[in-house]
């Protein structure tokens, strides 16, 4: 045995540019549109106004979420872990079904490197004139190119992390901020951190935040099983890859003709006749590239396309892969997400914009007043959730005689908290002693549906 | 930092923390080559089977390791964390601490410094003190006084005429500043026999008008005298030492008999705690004008009627 003598090999190696070539193809026009669709919703997401307000604006220093009608206090914290979950099934319930589509179409690292790219090719021009261009030795050319590029890149970057910190500070004032660059401090650390990851992730990490970062990228392999579409070489009906020749029958050669276009697509580096790998994003560029080609030689499109590991081992139709689908993997995903979605859009149309707490003072057990009536105080904090005033009445029940002795009427204004002293009387001799449960009610005056219903307790002394 | 008394643990925190961070940028130059063929695995085995393969990592992963190293070693220059090392930056959580008092100073130290220079009846009236006054007084009075400022057994309430050290807004004012200290000595010796405890008990009850034992009250009138020190010879009190008038009926530790005997037996000890230095005067001063509004009408004596109102007395 010839073995090769034992080498240094480097632990951590530099990255080898990868230069993806332009295609079209109906995969690559679906990115393009969630490339608008998810960017048209964020960049212009902070700009609509609501009842004279930003439509969307997460207020931390207020602690107070505004979604268009709704405004969410941190009591409400329960539809962020709803949110949360409806999206890690939506995630399950799509990878399970098609793979990672949401990494191909829907990510923002797939997103932003969609629009870098394209970007880099208004500057650099395609492929082969980028990699051209990256061997040059320095010319002012060659750095007229690049720093237009940088800076376009920056441009958009900086546009986009001031678009991010506009969710949680209104921005139009960051608008009229941004011209005197009078950002406050924390202001200006998210902005240009937001942009610089931007920057730096879709600019120069792109496939590697994908490869070596991105967990899910990672754990999503847990939810493929053999029904899952994937993007796969048909190697029954490619090999033996050969180019094509005159002077050989082409019915020798498999479809393949080894012309290496769906490498050259490959955003991460891959070729994806060598089968499955973790690094595919499921961007079907591969596929669009090789179906040009197919339609160029005068052969069946499909070479390269979304199929099934079973699809492929039994030869199933599409429409067999379709009835696969709906296995009982993906009925659970379904139902869960189904379910989860009914009751959080349920919780948050039922929800009342109104909170009570009823806070007994603790400082007495209860004191005794004129005519031996027992007295209780409580305060309560009364949070007025919504965008109106209101005025509320309060009801006391659940003790003979119990009643109110301070003005049962109390005025909270819109998205204010109150803090409300009141003071509750029972007759002698009411109640046992020790604690008695009580109920405290808030109704508004003006909207009889916004009440709330709190226990308490009256303690008599004994 | 006084935590170390002996500078042994002081070096054995500096040494092991230094030579961990050598040893990290030892270990990560060291595992940054190896000698062998590509696609062969390290040689670890962990869990039985799992080895890992010699593939390369990224090398800017490399550089995020050593950028930590870098980071930390920065950090303990500038903050404590090395032994007793204080750091170049001169942090301290209380420096944080009193920062942050100092911004909420200055942002909210004018909006009190306006209330400050008015009259204390001017800022009773005026409702945005009285909103301001109202959370202070929830903040840091209601533990004691409650919610609604009506007291409790031993904390007297808030909201009638009655004052034990005087219920002029300036007096208020100085008991929240300077806090009070009520101290009735125990008097059973004095007063005589547990016979004659009751008998005062009574007649103090009488003073008030309240249910009582005429013939225990008649008897308890002369040894009423040991209380007059204090409570005065028409048992109307002394707002100068704090002692209570005894001729209404409201009682701070309760107006029953046996509850009198006890206070007369064992005495009684109050202390309200001074907040001069805590709230400090600005705040004091919307509070003392809160609680001051919470007996009187503040539309009333406007700033014009005050000077007519000494003339009518």
């Amino acid at each position: 045995m010839n073995e090769p003598a034992p080498q240094v090999i480097k632990m951590y190696a530099a990255r080898e540019e990868i230069y993806p070539r332009e295609i079209k193809g109906k995969y690559v026009s679906l990115r393009w549109l969630f490339v608008w669709l998810t960017q048209l919703v964020f960049y212009c997401g902070p700009w609509l106004q609501w009842n004279g307000r930003q439509a969307v604006l997460f207020d931390l220093g207020a602690r107070k979420f505004y979604i268009f009608g709704i405004v969410l206090w941190p009591q409400d914290f329960i539809y962020l872990a709803a949110l949360l979950i409806i999206s890690a099934y939506l995630l399950f319930l799509a990878t399970a079904v098609a793979g990672r589509v949401w990494c191909g179409f829907a990510c923002p690292q797939t997103v932003y490197t969609e629009i870098f790219l394209w970007i880099e090719r208004k500057f650099e021009g395609n492929r082969s004139a980028r990699m051209a261009l990256d061997k040059q030795p320095p010319s002012l050319k060659k750095f007229a190119k690049k720093t237009g590029k940088h800076l376009t890149w920056a441009v958009l970057a900086l546009w986009t992390g001031y678009t991010f910190v506009g969710y949680f500070t209104p921005i139009k004032v960051l608008g009229s901020e941004a011209f005197t660059l009078s950002f406050g401090p924390w202001e200006w650390f998210w902005v240009v951190f937001y942009a610089f990851a931007t920057y730096g992730n879709a600019g120069w990490m792109r496939e590697q935040v994908c490869k070596y970062m991105c967990p899910y990228a990672r754990f999503q392999s847990s939810m493929f099983d053999k029904d899952t579409l994937i993007i796969s070489y048909d190697k029954e009906r490619g090999e033996p890859r050969a180019p094509i020749s005159k002077s050989k029958p082409v019915s020798d050669n498999g479809s393949c003709i080894d012309c290496s276009l769906c490498v050259q697509v490959c955003p991460t580096g891959i070729d994806i006749r060598n089968g499955l790998q973790y690094e595919c994003i499921g961007c079907a560029s591969c596929v669009d590239a090789c179906n040009s080609v197919m339609d160029k030689i005068g052969q069946p499109r499909g070479l390269v396309r979304y199929t099934t590991e079973h699809g492929l081992v039994n030869k199933y139709t599409p429409a067999q892969i379709r009835e696969r689908t709906l296995r009982p993997r993906v009925r659970i995903y379904t139902a869960i997400l189904g379910l989860i979605v009914c009751a959080a859009a349920a919780s948050l149309y039922l929800r009342t914009p109104l909170k009570m707490d009823v806070i007994r003072d603790r400082g007495s057990m209860g004191r005794e007043v004129e005519d031996g009536m027992i007295e209780n105080v409580y305060r309560l904090q009364i949070m007025n959730t919504s965008e109106r005033g209101h005025t509320y009445q309060i009801r006391v029940s659940g003790l003979d005689t119990l009643t109110q002795v301070t003005a049962d009427q109390v005025v909270v204004a819109a998205t204010e908290t109150k803090a409300y002293p009141i003071r509750l009387r029972v007759a002698h001799g009411v109640g046992k002693a020790g604690s008695n449960k009580i109920d405290v009610e808030l109704k508004a005056i003006d909207e009889p549906s916004l009440h709330v219903k709190e226990h308490a307790v009256f303690i008599v002394p004994r | 930092m006084a935590d170390f008394t002996n500078s042994f643990w002081d070096l054995y925190i500096v040494v092991l923390t230094i030579l961990g961070i050598v040893g990290c940028a030892v270990l990560l130059y060291s595992q940054s080559k190896t000698t062998g063929k590509s696609g062969e695995t390290t040689g670890h085995v962990w869990d039985e089977d799992l080895s890992e393969l010699n593939t390369p990592m990224p090398r800017w992963w490399m550089w995020l390791f050593y950028i930590t190293i870098v980071f930390g070693s920065v950090y303990l220059v500038l903050y404590p964390g090395l032994g007793s090392f204080a750091g170049k930056l001169g942090w301290k959580s209380s420096g944080q601490y009193q920062a942050e008092v100092q911004a909420a100073d200055a942002e909210f130290g004018p909006l009190f410094a306006q209330f400050q220079k008015q009259d204390l009846k001017a800022v009773a009236a005026d409702p945005k003190a009285h909103a301001i006054g109202e959370r202070l007084f929830l903040t840091y009075c209601a533990q004691c006084h409650g919610s609604d400022a009506r007291g409790n057994k031993g904390f007297p309430n808030l909201t009638d005429k009655d004052w034990l050290f005087g219920g002029a807004p300036e007096t208020i004012k100085e008991t929240i500043m300077h806090g009070r200290n009520g101290v009735m000595p125990p008097m059973g010796a004095a007063v005589g026999t547990d016979k004659d405890v009751e008998n005062v008990a009574h007649y103090v009850l009488s003073l008030s008008g309240s249910t009582a034992d005429p013939i225990k009250a008649s008897f308890g009138k002369e040894k009423f005298a040991a209380c007059m020190a204090c409570h005065g010879a028409d048992a109307k009190g002394n707002q100068a030492i704090g002692a209570p008038n005894l001729t209404d009926k409201i009682w701070l530790f309760g107006g029953s008999a046996d509850t009198i005997m006890e206070t007369i037996r064992k005495g009684r000890n109050t202390t309200m705690p001074a907040f001069a230095e805590f709230l400090g005067d600005a705040k004091v001063h919307v509070l003392a004008a809160y609680v001051w509004s919470l007996s009187n009408d503040v539309n009333q004596p406007a700033a014009p009627a005050q000077e007519v109102a000494p003339a009518a007395q």
